[in-house]
């Protein structure tokens, strides 16, 4: 099952957990899994029609999933998936 | 300033000699910094450690633009100031810091707040390089816009508890802002460190990286970080390097920009409006009137909705600590019939909560106005602020 690194402001809908597994073989699938196994991540990352939201950065293995086929792109078993959100802090 | 005049003298060649014996730097590079300018945007957790590295290198003129004064919540992070300074504005406080450690520096101070009014002039004075140690979205969206227009460089860096991002934006010769961050999330759905809180020495390990860009675009040397993100996880010292790439519809940096003049970027990230809760007046509550009412014996619920980390900080006498991601699933344990209070911190997670409370049938709701923080500066001085 391909793994997915939770971000730190998330992680309180993850059960505060850094690292979640979920099924599916492209980014789509993963993302609906992921989900649907913690709920409160959903409005999070998806939007009110059901896509993910636009400030929501995915990664599969350090290359943006915008560069391959989107949520289209197929998925192996030992790959890692980032969820990298904007983040502004500095003071 | 014509490089080949910069000079140094004997002290200097001594301050800078680890630097001189370096062949990525030498002489040639010393100069490059002396006659370098670069701009940091705040001088909080980041714009500390970057301008403390930054004056200490030996770059020659030093642009600073802060608004605020020394509080005694920013020592824990912003090196830059000690406790004595704690009411002082910060560019003073900082000018006074960065001449100790190198006189040789020149500083230019910018006390305002940067806007789309004043960044172009701001920012459009000569510097090399800009580095964004801001912590809000709509500035950063601002120093990223006026650094594309301006074709500036920009160092970027972030900071939230244990992680940070860190990478250089270079108009036209990789990504900007833009590219990696198309549009902003909306207002509240991400904590700022004043909310969610931060590691105090993460803006240092952030700083350093920016800092260290800078000095290489200075110098001309070594890979910079360019179409590169820094993920830094400092829980687990991990340090992740993502790949990020040009958009070729990016509103601002491609061929065809839609965006060529700077906008109103509280408007583009929503601040104010959108999502932001909503309370109207006769749904608040003072400080002084909870008082008054407890006083009375008609004591209401009191609900706090922040982290139990928060509730062992301080907590109001007598409330129940429901924190906000929690507040649907448990409202079971409160009665509608009764009286509630919400409280937070500062009043925005228990506007939040009350929204969702109303939406599920809750009717006898109020807002404590200004959260626990003004229950200790009104009612309770013994209350810790934090």
């Amino acid at each position: 099952m391909p793994t997915i690194k939770i971000p730190t402001p998330l992680r309180q809908y993850t059960d505060q957990n850094e690292y979640v597994k979920a099924n599916g073989k492209t980014i789509k699938d993963v993302m609906e899994d992921l989900v649907k196994k913690h709920p409160n991540l959903k409005k999070h990352l998806y939007n009110e029609e059901n896509t993910l939201r636009n400030f929501v950065n995915i990664y599969l293995n350090n290359e943006d999933v915008r560069t391959m086929n989107g949520v289209k792109t197929s998925v192996e078993d030992n790959d890692v998936i980032f969820i990298v959100p904007a983040v502004a802090g500095g003071l | 300033m014509i490089r080949n005049q910069i000079n140094f003298s004997a002290e200097e060649i001594k301050r800078y000699g680890r630097h001189l014996i370096m062949p990525e730097v030498g002489m040639e590079g010393q100069r490059k910094l002396k006659s370098s300018r670069v701009l940091v945007i705040g001088t909080g957790g980041l714009g500390s450690p970057v301008s403390l590295y930054l004056a200490a290198a030996g770059v020659g003129t030093l642009g600073i633009v802060d608004f605020d004064v020394v509080d005694y919540s920013n020592l824990q992070r912003q090196i830059l100031f000690s406790t004595e300074d704690v009411g002082i504005p910060k560019l003073d406080a900082a000018e006074k810091r960065i001449k100790a450690i190198n006189q040789h520096v020149q500083i230019e101070k910018y006390e305002t707040a940067l806007t789309s009014e004043n960044a172009m002039e701001i920012l459009g004075k000569d510097w090399d390089v800009v580095i964004d140690g801001t912590d809000n979205f709509p500035t950063r969206y601002l120093v990223n816009d006026a650094c594309v227009i301006l074709n500036k460089p920009n160092i970027y860096g972030s900071i939230f508890r244990f992680e940070g991002q860190a990478s250089v934006f270079y108009p036209r010769k990789g990504p900007c802002y833009r590219c990696l961050y198309p549009e902003p999330p909306p207002p509240g759905l991400v904590p700022s460190c004043a909310e969610g809180g931060v590691l105090g020495v993460l803006p240092g390990l952030i700083g350093m990286i920016q800092a260290t860009e800078t000095v290489k675009l200075i110098i001309g040397k070594g890979e910079s970080l360019v179409g590169r993100l820094m993920l830094i996880d400092a829980l687990n010292m991990t340090f992740t390097q993502l790949s990020i790439k040009r958009n070729d519809k990016c509103p601002v940096c491609s061929e065809q920009p839609t965006i060529t003049e700077l906008i109103d970027y509280n408007e583009f990230c929503g601040v104010g409006h959108a999502e932001a809760p909503v309370v109207n007046q006769e749904m608040e509550i003072t400080a002084i009137e909870l008082k008054n009412k407890i006083d009375k014996g008609e004591s209401p619920i009191i609900v706090d909705v922040r982290e139990e980390h928060e509730y062992q900080i301080c907590k109001i006498p007598g409330s129940i600590l429901i924190p906000l991601a929690q507040i649907t699933e448990r409202a079971n344990e409160l009665d509608t019939a009764q009286e509630i209070v919400l409280h937070c911190h500062s009043g925005f997670r228990s506007a939040k909560a009350m929204n969702m409370l109303k939406t599920i049938g809750f009717q006898k709701l109020k807002n404590l106005k200004g959260g626990i923080d003004a229950w200790s500066t009104d009612v309770d001085t013994t209350v810790p602020r934090y």
